[in-house]
């Protein structure tokens, strides 16, 4: 568990603890359970997309076609639901098939026709994007049921903690079953491939299979991002966008290796809840938008430099045997 | 490095030597877009007491024309002459220039522009061209438009100042140019189509703020995103009325037009203010989820100022909000198709066409609702008494 | 112009093909002319005519701003690295060139200097994030990007500056159906394609591209490698930006983000057959891509096809091309 916990993931909390702290501080809405559930439930589509990103990004690749796929999962449902409750549930099916079929293409010409998989998604991404409006004509049609939106935008009564938002035990549920399956010999070998292939390889790792499921995943995460998104903020044509470049850059706050094979999928997940609190936190100071991004810049350059020079000095300091994995 | 700086040199120097050749550039007669544009472009306060007071003239005026076409109608006009471009016989081939149809609006408008054309058979060619939102291949586009034998050009520009030089060039090739929407900085083209204004618009949300709600109550302005002259007019407007106001302005934020950022934001503030009394929103894109924040927080919601997207009008019947939707409406897509008939007729037409611009009110917001039609669809299209309604804007 | 992809030191010589080998940028070049038929044909059906004046500017127009932009990027992912800066960075020394400028002719070579000093310099911040602090360089321009984002958000609300009347002329003269600046951007690209194929930093971006490790082994400096290409890379965003002031008439914060020019230039260069990952290609194929994007754009202009359908094309012609030149590597690699 200590070893789990060291590999990056402690500077992700102490950061996160901080904006938390910091936000207690800032916003008297932060002083009850509930306000930390609120900034949990709009932080929840990230997390999930961090999540399926740091699949990708830890077996050494890219998935920048997240964005356009929550903004097509969420004129699919828009359009195919059309206000009927009735087909909240096959859309729901449909949304997250989409997702799947989506990483499998992705994953396919990745591993089969050797595109790295930056072009693939990017050239998802131009795809996505023309096809659904092209498809719909410009702007989203349809509307979405009370019943689909409810994931994104309804509470649940929970003994002790009161209202908690459906995003939120979503998520949980998403968070546990990932980290659970990175202790597995999957996971681990997942990591592996994004450090050294050909050793996975050699004894006996199917490669092109682990990689194809990091983008499956992906996908789907995508897809239940795109129905949270969507219960949450209703039918919007922007819904996702620059979210892939956000997602790329949780799962970097997290001090996840972008490259692959180094990174906790927990602290991946924190990245993102880290960012949310940032923004909300410089919402809360009142910080201009415009200064949004360019705080967002710093900071992200400061983690990786973090990261990237701070194992050297580990590595110094304690010369254990196989310090990686 | 040194390559490159003796390149820099010999670029500007070789565009000297070079420009005998032959240029797209138009010529420097007409005011010159670089010399006109110039305290436009770097003025950063949008606030501008002379048009800010035109516009809220032009809101009282009577305007001319079928009362219940009010894209044909215009607002205190100065006709101008077109019988230089008079062609008779029809076989029309009529060319537009679209900034883009990256937003709903843009489509539901182009949309009606497309039908327009339709209803006229003596247009035989309509040739567009889509810019995807870029000043450069707009630039491109009217260039290219100039040279393909149009009998009249419409320009919807993307930005003002930058595709002035453009339109210039587009009204030296001959045939007659159309700007609605966003204008330009040089009056070469024959008729500039707009609705009032950004400021009207502005301040008719915000004058109903001042009405709605009580002296000291909190207001929050929602903005999309700051640099665009349409939307900047608006709150320069709103800022003006509210800073005469007795409203306290507890937050200005920018929501680059995402309903999920919107949606935070304004949760935030109701949780940081404890209450807000109003909100104003320069464009209703995001309206729905800004009034949603407030149901989900349990809080009920103030008074709102939206605009005339089917999902907010629905909204505001369903739920009784009291509102106002100001609209910049997508009826005027239909005009620039009028004008360029009247012009090839040979009929006056202003030289600047104000279009009225109506506010949806609570005492006629129902007749707007429309059930069957998108949520993003714009009510004010002038659109539901054209042939193929309503199946080209589902 | 024949162009030799492959780096010239440090990297192990590859087994010797066929005379006419299929080398991507041939293909590149195949499928240029391959599209300028058939749109030509689907162009003529139509009754119009694809490649007469008009569309020649047009194709030679598009292509000037992206290609010198992709210029830049080429040189970047040779070394194995990528900028996401580069869209801001257009909008940023669009605006300072015409600042500068501010409507006077005396001002034109002190505006286009400071242009390309202040892209030098984001090209060096890029470069030492990149070096220095061992950022992934798709972490470290992104970054950057977004600290450019937030001045330009910050300090301006639209259009700005004055380009004088006679600068305009670089954005608008031609010769023929070529416009001026196309020549300019293609005489840098030769440029380029000197200094990668015929000098010894040329080398070097190759061979550090090719293997970071192998090329610090065999002495190349690759710190210094990857700063000078970064450099060169924003250097030609500047150009870029400053031939959009001329074009505008003004600088215009969001004329590279409009313009996506972060992902189209990465587009436009792996299109041409430069690996992603770096050591191989060069700006010949580059041009080729850029061309390639410009007349499919003319082209869709002409059939009146519905802009988001371009979209998908361009999707799927990024991804098809880069699968084949993929399968052409693997196929002859033993």
């Amino acid at each position: 568990m200590r070893l789990r916990l060291a590999e990056g993931t402690a500077p992700v909390l102490v950061v996160l603890v901080a904006l938390l702290v910091g936000l207690a501080i800032a916003g008297p809405a932060y002083d009850s359970v509930e306000g930390y559930l609120a900034l949990l439930k709009r932080a929840a589509p990230l997390m999930i997309l961090a999540i399926g990103q740091y699949f990708v990004i830890v077996s050494g690749g890219f998935d920048l076609s997240v964005g356009a796929l929550v903004t097509a999962g969420v004129v699919i449902a828009a359009r195919m639901i059309d206000g009927q409750e009735s087909a909240t549930a096959w859309v729901i099916l449909l949304v997250l098939a989409f997702g799947l079929l989506v990483g499998l293409v992705n994953g396919l010409i990745a591993t089969k026709l050797l595109v790295p998989s930056f072009i693939v998604t990017l050239g998802m991404l131009l795809v996505l994007d023309g096809a659904v409006f092209l498809w719909t004509g410009g702007a989203p049609r349809g509307a979405l049921s009370e019943g689909f939106r409810q994931f994104g935008r309804g509470s649940v009564d929970v003994p002790v903690l009161g209202e908690v938002p459906y995003s939120v035990l979503i998520l949980l549920v998403i968070l546990v079953a990932a980290a659970l399956f990175m202790r597995s010999g999957t996971g681990r070998a997942l990591v592996a491939t994004g450090d050294n292939d050909q050793a996975v390889s050699l004894s006996g790792g199917r490669v092109d299979r682990l990689r194809l499921l990091a983008f499956v995943l992906s996908g789907v995460l995508a897809a239940v991002a795109a129905i949270l998104l969507g219960g949450f903020a209703g039918v919007s044509a922007q819904v996702g966008e620059g979210l892939e470049f956000r997602a790329i850059t949780a799962v970097v706050l997290g001090g996840v290796l972008l490259g692959g094979g180094r990174g906790s999928v927990v602290a991946a997940t924190a990245g993102a809840l880290s960012l949310e609190a940032l923004f909300t936190l410089l919402n809360l100071l009142g910080v201009a938008g415009a200064l949004e991004s360019a705080v967002q810049g710093v900071i992200i350059i400061a983690a990786v430099a973090y990261a990237a020079l701070g194992p050297r000095t580990r590595f110094r300091t304690s010369r254990q045997p196989a310090p990686t994995q | 490095m040194t390559i490159t700086r003796k390149l820099a040199a010999a670029v500007a120097a070789a565009a000297l030597v070079l420009a005998g050749c032959s240029s797209e550039l138009p010529a420097e007669d007409p005011p010159a877009g670089g010399d006109t544009s110039a305290p436009d472009a770097t003025q950063s306060e949008f606030f501008d007491q002379a048009e800010y007071e035109r516009q809220l003239g032009f809101r009282d005026a009577q305007p001319l024309g079928p009362a219940d076409k009010p894209w044909e109608q215009m607002i205190q006009p100065e006709m101008v002459d077109t019988t230089q471009y008079k062609k008779a016989g029809g076989n029309y081939h009529l060319c537009f220039s679209n900034a883009a149809v990256n937003n709903p609006w843009r489509q539901v408008g182009f949309t009606t522009m497309q039908e327009e054309v339709k209803l006229h058979p003596e247009i035989t060619k309509f040739t567009v061209l889509d810019a995807e939102a870029k000043d450069d291949k707009q630039i491109s586009d009217i260039q290219s438009l100039a040279g393909q034998n149009c009998d009249a050009i419409i320009i919807s520009p993307n930005t003002t100042a930058t595709l002035t030089p453009a339109v210039e060039a587009a009204c030296e090739a001959g045939a007659p140019v159309i700007v609605f929407d966003r204008g330009v900085n040089t009056d070469c083209p024959v008729t500039f189509i707009h609705p009032i204004g950004g400021f009207a618009f502005g301040a008719n949300g915000a004058e109903f703020l001042t009405e709605e709600v009580d002296a000291g109550g909190k207001i929050l302005a929602l903005r999309i995103l700051p640099g665009v002259d349409v939307l900047e007019q608006r709150w320069a407007a709103a800022n003006e009325i509210f800073s005469e106001s007795d409203l306290d302005i507890v937050g200005v934020e920018f929501t680059d037009g995402d309903a999920a950022k919107t949606k935070s934001i304004v949760a935030d503030y109701i949780q940081r203010e404890g209450q807000i009394d109003g909100v104003w929103m320069d464009a209703g894109a995001t309206a729905v989820a800004a009034v949603e924040a407030f149901q989900d927080n349990g809080v009920e919601v103030p008074a709102f100022v939206g605009e005339d997207q089917q999902d907010f009008l629905r909204m505001w019947v369903d739920e009784g909000l009291t509102a106002v939707a100001p609209t910049y409406p997508t009826y005027q897509w239909r005009t620039p198709v009028i004008a360029a008939l009247k012009i090839l007729n040979g009929e006056e037409v202003p030289s600047e066409w104000v279009l009225p611009q109506p506010v949806v009110t609570q005492s006629d917001v129902d007749q707007y609702v429309a059930e069957d039609m998108p949520p993003l669809h714009y009510a004010m299209c002038g659109c539901e008494d054209m042939p193929g309604y309503p199946e080209p804007w589902k | 112009m024949q162009e030799k992809p492959l780096p010239v030191r440090a990297t192990p010589p590859e087994p010797r093909t066929r005379r006419f080998a299929l080398t991507p940028t041939v293909i590149v070049y195949l499928a240029l002319v391959v599209l300028l038929i058939v749109g030509s044909v689907l162009v003529g059906l139509r009754g119009g005519v694809l490649l007469d004046q008009a569309g020649l500017l047009n194709i030679f127009t598009r292509a000037t701003a992206l290609g010198l932009v992709a210029i830049g990027q080429t040189i970047v992912i040779l070394t194995g690295s990528l900028d996401l800066s580069v869209a801001y960075l257009v909008g940023l020394t669009s605006l300072v060139a015409a600042e500068t400028m501010a409507g006077q002719d005396g001002m034109i070579v002190p505006g286009v200097l400071l242009a390309l000093a202040v892209a030098a310099v984001v090209g060096l911040v890029n470069g030492l994030v990149i070096t220095v602090l061992k950022a992934n360089a798709f972490i470290a321009t992104l970054g950057v990007a977004l600290i450019l984002r937030g001045y330009l958000e910050h300090n301006y609300t639209g259009p700005a500056g004055d380009v004088p009347r006679t600068f305009q002329h670089l954005g608008y003269d031609r010769i023929g159906p070529i416009p001026v600046a196309a020549l300019l951007m293609l005489a840098i690209a030769a440029a380029c394609w000197w200094f990668l194929t015929r000098s010894r930093p040329g080398y070097h971006v190759y061979a550090v591209g090719g293997d970071i490790e192998v090329a610090r082994l065999s002495g190349v400096r690759t710190r210094r490698t990857i700063l000078t290409a970064h450099v060169l890379c924003s250097v030609a965003a500047g150009f870029a930006g400053i031939y959009l002031a001329s074009r505008l008439g003004s600088g215009a914060p969001y004329v590279g983000t409009d313009a996506v020019f972060d992902l189209e230039s990465i587009a436009a260069v792996v299109l041409g057959g430069t690996l992603l990952a770096g050591g191989r290609g060069g700006v010949v194929g580059t041009i080729g891509g850029v061309f390639i994007l410009a007349t499919l754009d003319t082209t869709f202009d002409a059939l009146a096809v519905d802009p988001f359908f371009k979209d998908v094309v361009r999707g799927v012609v990024l991804i098809t091309a880069v699968a084949l030149y993929a399968r052409r590597m693997v196929g002859r690699s033993p």
